[in-house]
This record gives C-alpha cells, sequence and structure tokens, in this order.
C-alpha cells in the first residue's frame, strides 16, 4: 500500500483523491487545503484525515507519496518540500513558473531517486501514443509539418475573478491550455527548438491571454503552428487536436479519433494505403476505476505503479515538464518582446 | 422502466468517438424544434421515455412540451442531474465557494454564511436538496418517475466513498419528488457494493453495458457475473460502443443478459431510432423464445 496524500483540493486535485481512492495499491492519509468549505465536507463525509497545515500533514500523516495540484505559483515550493523530505511527487501542469527554479528540482530529484510525475494527461490518450509510435517508427517519412491546436469554452464572457486570471499566479491560456499542445507537440513529434513568431491575445480576459498563436520549428528540422483558444464556446469542453505532415503521409488525431493517411502500402500492422480511422475505443486500456477520462485514472496508476517500482518512472517526468516551461517562457517573452 | 429509453446525447454533441460528428450534430439541432422533432419521432416508434441530462436546453424543450400537454400525456423524462460541464465550468471560473453562491437560489448560502462555518458544516445536505431542487424546476408539470445522478457525480463520490450522500440523496428523490432513484456510473460493481452497504437494495443503476467491454470498469465478467448473481435494475448504454459494434449484434448481446432491464440509447435520424428498437424487439423475442423451450 503505497501511503499518499493530496495538497490543494480544487477541481484537479478532488478528482485526483476520488482515483486514489478508489485505488487498490494507494491508502489516502491526509489532504491540505485552506479552504474550510472543502476541507470540512471532506472531513464530514470521507475517511480522509483533513488539514489546513500541510506541513502538519506532512509530519503526521508521512506520506511516501504527495499529489500537488495547488495553484501553480506555489509548485517549485510545496515540491522542493517535498522532494527535500524524501517524498516522491506527482504535481500537476505546468510544472514551474520560474525556470531556474524547475531546473533545480529536476537536478534534486535524480539526486534523491524518486519518482516524478506532472499531470500532462494527454500522455495516457490511446489515440496520441499510437501517433506517437507511427512517428518514432518512421511511418510517415520524413516530417515537414505540424498544427498543434487545442480549444474551449473556460472564458467566455467578461467576468473573472480567481488565480486563473492572473498572470502571477500561473493563470491565461498559454500555461493553462497551450501548455498542454506543446508538451503534446514535444513528445509525439519532436523537442520545440524555436519560436519564430507569436501573437497573443486577449478576447475577454483583462489581465491574461485568452488565446495563443505560434510559429514554431521542432527537432528535425519541423515547422510548426500552435494555435490555442480558450474562449471558443463552439467546443464543449477542451479539445485538443494535432495534425502532423510528412514525406510517406499524414495524421491527424484528437483525443478520440485517429485518422492516418499513408501514400504507400509502407505502414504498420493493421494500416493500408490511403485513410485509416482507429478510435479511441480500440486504443484505449481500459481502466479499473473510471471517473472523467482513461487517462486520468491511467496516470495516477502509472505513478502508484512507478513508486513500487513496477514501471520505469518515464512518461510525464519533471524533466519533459521542465522542456514545456521552457517553451511557454519562450512564446512568452517572444510575445512581449514584439508586442510589449 | 420501459424496456427502451430514449438518450439526449445526440441533441448536445456528446459523441465518444469522433469530433466532427459531434460538430454535425450540433449544427443538426441548433434550433429547439429539432430536438423535438426527433423525440417525436421517438415517441412514434413506441419510445416514450426520454432521458437527458439537466441542459439549459432542456428547460426550453420542458415548455414546448408543456405547451402541448395532449400530445405528451404518456411521455415521461428521466432527468439525470446535473449537467456537470455547467458546474466544472463554473467552478474554473468562480471556484467552489463562487458557484455554489451562483447556483443556489435566494439569498441562502449568503445567509449560512453570516451564521459562520458551525452551521454550515450541518447543513451540506440540505445544500445538496436546493441544489436538486434547483435542477428538477424544468421539469414541473412533466412526470418524472426517475430521477438519475450522472455518472461524474456518482463516481466522483464513489471513488471519495462519501456514502451518506448517496443515502441522502436517495431519500431526498423518494420523499420530494415521489420518484424512484437511480444512478448512472462507469463502476456498476463497485457502486453496487457501496449502495448496498448502505442499505440501498436492488437499486436501479445505468452503465456502460456493451460487447467490446468499452467502459466497463473492473472488467467485463466482473460486470456479467454481477448482473447474473446480484439484485439490481440495469440500465444498459454505450451499447454500441460509440458506433464501434454493428448495431444488431451489439443489442443481441445486451439483451442476452439477465438484470438488464432497460437498454438506453440515443440516435438522429427516424431510421436509426427505428432500425435500432426493432434489433431490441426482435432479440427479445429470440431470446424469451429460447427461454419458453428451455424451461417447457
Amino acid at each position: 500500500m503505497i501511503k499518499c496524500a493530496l495538497i490543494g483540493a480544487g477541481k484537479m486535485g478532488i478528482s485526483h483523491l476520488s482515483i486514489l481512492g478508489a485505488h487498490p495499491d494507494a491508502k489516502v492519509v491526509g489532504v491540505a487545503d485552506n479552504t474550510r468549505v472543502v476541507t470540512d465536507v471532506l472531513q464530514k463525509y470521507t475517511t480522509f484525515p483533513c488539514y489546513t497545515d500541510y506541513r502538519k500533514m506532512l509530519e503526521v500523516a508521512k506520506p511516501d507519496a504527495v499529489f500537488v495540484a495547488a495553484p501553480t505559483k506555489y509548485h517549485s515550493q510545496f515540491v522542493n518540500e517535498l522532494v527535500s523530505r524524501g517524498i516522491h511527487v506527482f504535481v500537476e501542469k505546468p510544472f514551474c513558473l520560474n525556470l531556474q527554479e524547475g531546473k533545480e528540482l529536476v537536478k534534486l530529484v535524480k539526486h534523491k531517486g524518486l519518482i516524478n510525475q506532472v499531470g500532462y494527461h494527454n500522455k495516457f490518450i490511446g489515440t496520441f501514443r499510437e501517433a506517437k509510435s507511427i512517428i518514432k517508427s518512421k511511418y510517415l517519412g520524413t516530417l515537414q509539418h505540424f498544427v498543434g491546436e487545442s480549444y474551449g469554452p473556460v472564458v467566455i464572457r467578461k467576468k473573472q475573478n480567481n488565480w486563473r486570471s492572473s498572470p502571477e499566479e500561473g493563470g491565461g491560456c498559454l500555461l493553462d491550455y497551450a501548455s498542454h499542445v506543446i508538451d503534446l507537440i514535444n513528445d509525439v513529434i519532436s523537442p520545440i527548438t524555436r519560436i519564430n513568431g507569436c501573437i497573443m491575445k486577449s478576447l475577454y480576459s483583462t489581465s491574461v491571454e485568452d488565446s495563443v498563436y505560434s510559429l514554431l520549428e521542432a527537432e528535425g528540422p519541423v515547422s510548426g503552428v500552435l494555435s490555442v483558444n480558450w474562449s471558443d464556446e463552439t467546443f464543449r469542453k477542451m479539445s485538443t487536436s494535432i495534425t502532423i505532415i510528412g514525406s510517406n503521409g499524414k495524421i491527424i488525431s484528437d483525443a478520440s479519433e485517429l485518422k492516418v493517411y499513408f501514400k504507400s502500402d509502407n505502414c504498420p500492422p493493421g494500416y493500408s494505403k490511403g485513410w485509416n480511422i482507429r478510435y479511441v475505443t480500440d486504443l484505449t486500456e481500459a481502466v479499473d476505476f473510471y471517473l472523467r477520462g482513461e487517462e486520468y485514472s491511467a496516470q495516477v496508476d502509472y505513478f502508484i505503479r512507478a513508486v513500487k517500482g513496477e514501471v520505469p518512472n518515464i512518461i510525464n517526468t519533471f524533466e519533459s515538464a521542465l522542456l514545456t516551461d521552457s517553451i511557454v517562457g519562450q512564446i512568452k517573452r517572444y510575445s512581449n518582446q514584439y508586442h510589449g | 422502466m420501459d424496456r427502451i429509453l430514449f438518450g439526449d446525447n445526440q441533441f448536445f454533441s456528446v459523441n465518444h468517438i469522433s469530433d466532427e460528428k459531434s460538430r454535425a450534430q450540433s449544427i443538426k439541432f441548433k434550433d429547439d424544434r429539432a430536438i423535438l422533432n426527433t423525440i417525436d419521432i421517438a415517441i412514434n416508434e413506441g419510445l416514450g421515455t426520454f432521458m437527458c441530462t439537466t441542459h439549459d436546453r432542456i428547460a426550453r424543450i420542458c415548455d414546448l412540451i408543456r405547451q402541448k400537454p395532449s400530445a405528451y400525456q404518456d411521455f415521461r423524462i428521466y432527468p439525470c442531474m446535473p449537467y456537470a460541464h455547467k458546474y466544472a465550468n463554473s467552478v474554473t471560473e468562480l471556484g467552489v465557494i463562487g458557484t455554489i453562491q451562483q447556483y443556489i437560489p435566494g439569498g441562502f448560502f449568503s445567509s449560512l454564511f453570516k451564521g459562520g462555518t458551525a452551521i454550515l458544516s450541518k447543513d451540506y445536505t440540505s445544500i445538496m436538496e436546493l441544489m436538486i431542487d434547483a435542477e428538477m424546476k424544468m421539469f414541473k408539470g412533466i412526470d418524472t418517475p426517475v430521477i438519475f445522478l450522472q455518472n461524474v457525480v456518482t463516481d466522483l463520490l464513489l471513488g471519495l466513498n462519501m456514502k451518506e450522500v448517496f443515502l441522502a440523496y436517495y431519500d431526498y428523490i423518494i420523499r420530494k419528488y415521489n420518484a424512484e432513484p437511480g444512478f448512472i456510473t462507469m463502476n456498476l460493481p463497485k457502486l453496487l457494493d457501496t449502495l448496498e452497504s448502505v442499505g440501498i437494495k436492488n437499486p436501479i443503476i445505468c452503465s456502460s453495458i456493451n460487447k467490446i467491454g468499452f467502459r466497463m470498469s473492473g472488467g467485463q465478467e466482473l460486470y456479467e457475473h454481477t448482473l447474473k448473481t446480484r439484485k439490481l435494475r440495469a440500465i444498459a448504454m454505450q451499447v454500441l460502443a460509440g458506433g464501434a459494434i454493428p448495431a444488431k449484434e451489439a443489442v443481441e448481446y445486451v439483451c442476452m443478459l439477465p438484470n438488464v432491464e432497460s437498454i438506453l440509447f440515443g440516435a438522429s435520424s427516424k431510421q436509426n431510432i427505428s432500425e435500432t428498437s426493432a434489433f431490441i424487439r426482435e432479440a427479445d423475442k429470440l431470446y424469451s423464445q429460447k427461454e419458453t423451450l428451455l424451461t417447457s
């Protein structure tokens, strides 16, 4: 049994908590949050011990692993403290607001030999995994261009007052939404190496951007476009997709459907020349407990198994998330430089 | 419960396997009239129960239905609450407290707040009851014999093991609405254990049940075993697994399972509605004939 605790019981935190509560190899030993209503409800209706002071929780509950789902600005402080105490860490995305602090955490966690994972859940979605596997086995030939997109209805009117509307706390479409797409491009295609142009626009928010459009270059070199807008109400929920064009074909993938076009018969087993369509129903492994998408359960399960030593700690490491933080930072700097 | 229940996913661009299809549906059902017309087609095909989320647009559909009481005399709605995206988006925008304030009618929450957390901590059940009432308002005057807790909430509570909340919901639906409480889940075996542990017997549980084991968490085998050996009134949904299984084959599998009282499906066209219902009726006939042969 892995003794797990949670810091930050907001939307993502509660989701992790529920998945952990149902996990046969995890025991929830503590929940820390400073919103009284949340801890009161949990205290009253669950068996999880609740704390308003996370340090007290660490001392009393002595967890093996901690899930950090507090606002992004607290990530580096909390993670640093946890890793220093020898605790395995799962932290929500994005990793850190300050790149230097992130670098030190990567170094520290390696030095301590602890399991570390960041919540970029798209990597646990069957369609994107399959897209990656086709690309890495070179079936798409030489990669030429990609388009990474994400749209959703987070801010659809002028009225916002929480940490997501504050740039200092990690708010904004770039950190909250675009980071997912950047992380996916880094993983599925190749690491982004250059920002060739960027526009960030506020549509409803007063202090943060609601959309991010950028011209990118990834290792290869492969050119690409990033187009992200969290103020698009034509989408019912966040919808992320990537299109990749190679010398031998093309891939269009979102979280539910993978469309692959091959120019010739040189394709992976199960595929043929022309269009191929595969659905997430065939590509996603079943989970033992389902809450809101297999990927959310799968990433928690992967982390628990990594702590138990059953799987290697290679998906969504601090190091891979640091690369995403660094691209996010470069896009921000580029935008500030040219557009103030 | 009717053997066949007509669902609403197609009206609200919920498609589990294709974003393109969901956009096409969203265009097709832009007008409330288009939704009602499809419901009318389903009624003509003998599907008198509509199972739907408490989406804002359902409120408008209910208005249209109330305008023609004679046409919808035998029509029933099984509400499924809450429409989770409404609250999830609100939590993202306003936070937990802001969301409760937004959706609790009147000054209830602020008056509680003035009393401090001591009063508040005793009254979460009242908050839940007020939220149920707020969701149920749109169905006034319409027959709602079964009222469901939506799967995101059921499964969230299940993972957190908040058993008492299930019981509070169950009791309130019976007490206030004189209706049967139902639960939608993606984790049927685990939910049944939990409901039974708080004394809820023979519950109505709507869950993904299909031939390929899609979203049958805990495994298909465990589901089949649970249906065969335990006491529950199951409703099978996602029978076609998002279109991964041909309709006839899909329906035959579910019709063969014991304890599956109803089958829920949604479709946009007259052809699909009538075809799928015909498959269900044929399969039922086939299995009842087989059973008669075996027992005689």
